[in-house]
Formats: structure tokens, C-alpha cells, sequence
């Protein structure tokens, strides 16, 4: 069965095959303080210190392995849905081939600097709207002359103007809806060679969403490779041509994605 | 169900390719795909770092003006914050432990403002320092940027902020009777020195915090007593009167004494050459050189480790 999979996918690209991700063997273990020996007690963490052993389990760190030795190659022109259960490692996954999580053991090799559309963490809810879209700008890796450029079509694209001058309001004043419109707009104005795209298609209204779409779609176009998290079977079966289905951190399927989204529905119950 | 692809060659494997079997890091090398989250040469690592110079920049900013936004005084506590701070030290040590010894009023109250900003200066660069990481996972595991980033930007934010109470400074130094000289400028090197020794010690507690998030739970109690032992409400030299040369020496070549009192010296009349110890300059230029060297190196070389929970 893999092996057909595989075939159907080669053949589709049976010109150019410039790999752009290459996975081998890639394991990902999170460590967790304070989350070991059931107790958290002051007196438990002391008898914890105390015991000393030298591995982790002794002091009360605890060990998540998230993914568990996936291997996959990622060829230029691919789209790539990743699938699985909540909790399976997709996310982790993503964050491991951007290069932002040290892998435990295998490696990943990238061409160019993967990017992971994600520009949350760098905002600032107490700072006006205008500011964070520098910030965040600045904090992908544009210039200041990129952003003063793309300003006002991030603006535009966000929409937040339309209710008025919201755009120079601290962010802790927009709803939710304006701030995830607002975060996206800015995360999607940048250019990138292999992008990752998590989750970010469930924001927003409707109209948004449609605009989103179409903007992941032009980023596909500029990008070499993309990766799409979702667990919108839709969405992955409209963007992507091949889908990697994680279980448990490990790979459990990996071919064209009308395969795999009906083994995965079957699997799921649907 | 065995679906499981564990060969990451299968796609290639099935059609005829001069790839085939390939073991990964071959097929990598063959296309130039380098190592995903590699730690970059040093010389790299400082020219990445040069290219998000505005990051950094723009970041300390951010995080200053965040912290006073939703007050009512807004950015009037940038300056009220500090003059507060040294109002409750001249309560507790000029007015009731009598701490000036030795010093006359007109130079004790200058002294002691001027040394809790400089030190509280390095306090808090620390501070912000051992939470750079560990206080940022969300930011280091979102973005790609090189990590020394983040403590670099919260040293100049320190920076920042003691520009802010500078005026109060300027301001308590005019009052008593130190007034603008050439000598005011002295007041430069001395910042630059003092932010160099200050990023450079930000940089070694971010990555030990990284490690270690207890870290910032012991570190208040660690500056505090490197806090009571620089001279910050007395004198070194006149409360250590009559004791052995080596010892008020050791005391003085504390990198956060040597910039308080570059720093008093620079701004007020009344505290001459005679304060200060011997090769001050090249004192104060040694630790900020090697501490901000070392530190730079330490923090670089755990680079690819950063983010990990």
C-alpha cells in the first residue's frame, strides 16, 4: 500500500525533483519541570532534589516524546496537509523543521529558511495596532523599508479600518475577531521559501476567510513548499496534493491526499 | 493497519532516479540543504544578529512603553518611578540609619541617587536577563531569530529606562550644588562601559535560565547581596577606614562599584579622584570587555538549544 502511494506520488512529479525538506529519522522529546512524581507538594520537590539521580525521571522532569523517528522527503512545488488526532505532533512537527525546537535525535535538512506563519508570540496587546505591525514585521526578518512598504496593504487586508480608526487603539481594545484578523494580515505579508502554515485558515469571518484563502493560495505560488496543518478535511483536500497522517508522533501514512484523507476518515469514523 | 512509511525514501525509491538509496544526509548534500536550526559560525552568528539590529531595537521599545500603558500617569512613571526609589533610600539611609558618614549632605544625597540608578541599572538587566528565554518560549518557538536577541534587547532596555531617570539625576546633582562641567561628559564611556558589562551579564544568566527557570527565583537574593556590598548608601573608602589596603581594594574592583563611582565622579563636585581606586578606566574597560566577550561566546555556543521545554 505505501509503496503504490508512493508511486502515484512520484508520478506527479516526475520533472523537477529538487527536494526541499528532507526528515530522517527525526525524534522530538519535550521536557516538562515540576510535572513528575504526581505530587506537586514543596516537600515532595525537596525529597526530589534530594533523591538526585542523574537521569530525568529522579529530578522530576518529566519526558514527552512528541514525535517518534518520522521520516519524509518534501519535494519544490509540493503542498503538503499533515493530519492526526489532536495531540499526534503535527504542530510539534512543524516547529522541529522550521528549526525552532532541537530535535532529541535524527535531523532535518532544509533548503533555505523554513518559516512558520506565526507571528503572535512577537505582539503586544498593550501597544496600539500600528506599532505591533512593525514589531511584528521587524520580528519576521523584514526590513523597515519592506514594512513601510507593505503598511498599508496589511492595513487594508486586516480590514480593522473599516469600523473606523481602530488601527491606532492598543490591541487589548480589539476583539477577538479584529486581533486573530489583524495577526494574520501581518504574518501573511511576508515572502517565504518553504512555509508552514498552522491553523491559521479558522479565523476571522466569513468574508476573511475567503480572503485568507486566497492569500495562502498566492504564498503557495511564491513559496517551493508548502505545509498546512488543519483538521479541516476541506481545506486540506482544496490546498493540498499530498497529506502525511501522524499518530502518536509517528508517520502513519504518507501518500496523495484523496488516499489518505479516506483511510484517515475511515480510521476516525466519519 | 501498517501504512507506515519509516523509509523516507519511498518516494524516491519508486521511480528510477539517480537518487535512489540515497541515505538522507547524501541526498541533502547533493542539493545544498543544510541542517535545519544549525547553530551558525560565530562571525555568522554576529552578522544574523547585525541584520535584526531594528528587532532589537524596536522590541525594547515596545516592551518600555508596554509597561506603563494602562496607567492613568502613563510614561510620567518612566520618571516618577526612580525619584520614588530614591526618596525611600534617603528616608531609610540618609534620615535614619545615618549612612552618609563622612559625607556631607550636599554630596551624600547625589551619591546615593546616583548610585541606586546605576546600580539598579545592572539589577535589572539581570532580572530581564534570566527571563529572556524561559520567559519568551512562546516568541523563540514561533520565530527565527537569532536568541541573543532577547537579552540584548532587554539591556537596552534598562538602558532606556536609565536614561529616563538621568534626569532625575541631572536634576537632584543641580539641586546640591553640582553643576553641568566638562567633566559631565565622562558621563558617556562610563554608560557605554556599564551597558556592555551589563548585556554581557544578561547573556550568561539568559542562557543559565534557560537551563535552569529556578534561576530567577534565587537571583533577587543574589543581587541584593552583591547590592549591600558595592557601596550603593556608603562609601566604601570611608566606612572601610583603618582596615587593611586589600581589602577596601577587593571591594572596590567590584565591576558595580567601579561604575557607581566613575559615575559619581563624573557628575558630582564634591567626590574627587581620591574615591576612586587605582586604573579605574582600565578596570571598568576589562570587566566590560571580557564579560560582554565571554558572555556573547557562552550564550552563542547552547544557540541551537534554545526553546527546547
Amino acid at each position: 500500500m505505501a509503496e503504490q502511494n508512493a508511486e502515484q506520488v512520484a508520478e506527479q512529479h516526475t520533472g523537477d525533483r529538487r527536494p526541499t525538506v528532507i526528515a530522517d529519522d527525526l525524534h522530538i522529546v519535550y521536557r516538562v519541570n515540576g510535572a513528575g512524581g504526581g505530587k506537586g507538594s514543596a516537600t515532595a520537590a525537596l525529597s526530589r532534589i534530594l533523591k538526585r539521580g542523574s537521569d530525568d525521571a529522579a529530578r522530576g522532569v518529566r519526558k514527552v516524546h512528541a514525535v517518534r523517528g518520522v521520516s519524509f522527503v518534501a519535494y519544490r512545488g509540493e503542498a503538503i496537509g499533515l493530519i492526526g488526532s489532536n495531540g499526534s505532533g503535527k504542530s510539534t512537527l512543524l516547529r522541529a523543521i522550521a528549526g525552532l525546537l532541537p530535535a532529541e535525535k535524527g535531523k532535518v535538512y532544509t533548503d533555505g529558511q523554513p518559516s512558520l506563519l506565526g507571528v503572535n508570540a512577537a505582539l503586544m496587546n498593550d501597544l496600539t495596532g500600528e506599532r505591533n505591525v512593525i514589531l511584528g514585521g521587524l520580528a519576521m526578518g523584514m526590513s523597515r523599508e519592506q514594512i513601510k512598504e507593505r503598511y498599508q496593504e496589511i492595513v487594508d487586508f486586516s480590514g480593522i479600518n473599516e469600523k473606523g480608526d481602530f488601527i491606532t487603539l492598543p490591541m487589548r481594545t480589539y476583539s477577538s475577531g479584529m486581533a486573530a484578523r489583524l495577526r494574520f494580515s501581518i504574518a501573511a505579508a511576508k515572502d517565504h521559501d518553504v512555509l508552514m502554515i498552522d491553523e491559521a485558515l479558522a479565523t476571522g469571518d466569513r468574508k476573511f476567510q475567503m480572503r485568507s484563502e486566497e492569500r495562502i493560495r498566492e504564498l503557495r505560488k511564491e513559496a517551493g513548499t508548502v505545509f498546512l496543518v488543519s483538521h479541516n478535511n476541506k481545506s486540506i483536500r482544496d490546498t493540498c496534493n499530498r497529506v502525511l497522517w501522524l499518530e502518536r508522533g509517528e508517520l502513519r501514512m504518507d501518500g496523495p491526499t484523496d488516499e489518505v484523507l479516506k483511510e484517515y476518515e475511515k480510521f476516525t469514523g466519519k | 493497519m501498517s501504512h507506515t512509511t519509516h523509509d523516507g525514501g519511498v518516494a524516491v525509491s519508486a521511480i528510477p532516479s539517480p537518487d535512489e538509496g540515497l541515505p538522507a544526509a547524501e541526498l541533502a548534500a547533493k542539493y545544498g540543504l543544510a541542517v535545519s536550526g544549525a547553530r551558525p559560525s560565530l562571525s555568522e552568528y554576529v552578522r544574523q544578529l547585525w541584520g535584526r539590529r531594528h528587532f532589537v531595537l524596536a522590541f525594547s521599545q515596545a516592551k518600555l512603553t508596554a509597561q506603563y500603558s494602562q496607567a492613568k500617569l502613563g510614561q510620567l512613571w518612566q520618571v516618577a518611578t526612580p525619584l520614588l526609589n530614591a526618596g525611600v533610600y534617603y528616608f531609610i539611609f540618609g534620615v535614619i540609619l545615618h549612612a552618609s558618614r563622612g559625607l556631607s549632605q550636599d554630596v551624600y544625597i547625589p551619591f546615593l541617587v546616583t548610585g541606586v540608578f546605576v546600580f539598579t541599572f545592572t539589577q535589572s538587566s539581570v532580572m530581564s536577563g534570566v527571563r529572556a528565554i524561559s520567559g519568551n518560549l512562546g516568541l523563540v518557538r514561533a520565530l527565527h531569530f537569532p536568541r541573543a536577541s532577547l537579552p540584548i534587547s532587554f539591556s537596552l532596555q534598562q538602558l532606556q529606562q536609565l536614561l529616563f531617570s538621568m534626569i532625575v539625576m541631572f536634576v537632584v546633582a543641580i539641586g546640591f550644588g553640582s553643576y553641568p562641567s566638562l567633566a559631565w561628559l565622562l558621563i558617556l564611556p562610563v554608560l557605554v562601559l556599564q551597558f556592555l558589562f551589563n548585556t554581557g551579564l544578561a547573556l550568561i544568566v539568559a542562557r543559565m535560565g534557560a537551563k535552569t527557570p529556578d534561576l530567577a527565583q534565587l537571583m533577587p537574593f543574589i543581587l541584593r547581596t552583591w547590592m549591600y556590598t558595592s557601596g550603593v548608601m556608603f562609601s566604601i573608602n570611608k566606612i572601610m577606614e583603618g582596615r587593611s589596603e586589600i581589602a577596601v581594594r577587593l571591594l572596590q574592583v567590584n565591576p558595580a562599584a567601579i561604575y557607581m563611582d566613575l559615575m559619581r565622579y563624573a557628575l558630582i563636585d564634591g567626590y574627587g579622584a581620591s574615591n576612586l581606586p587605582p586604573h579605574v578606566w582600565a578596570i571598568a574597560l576589562f570587566w566590560a570587555v571580557v564579560v560582554f566577550a565571554g558572555g556573547f561566546v557562552y550564550f552563542w555556543k547552547a544557540e541551537e538549544r534554545y526553546g527546547r521545554g
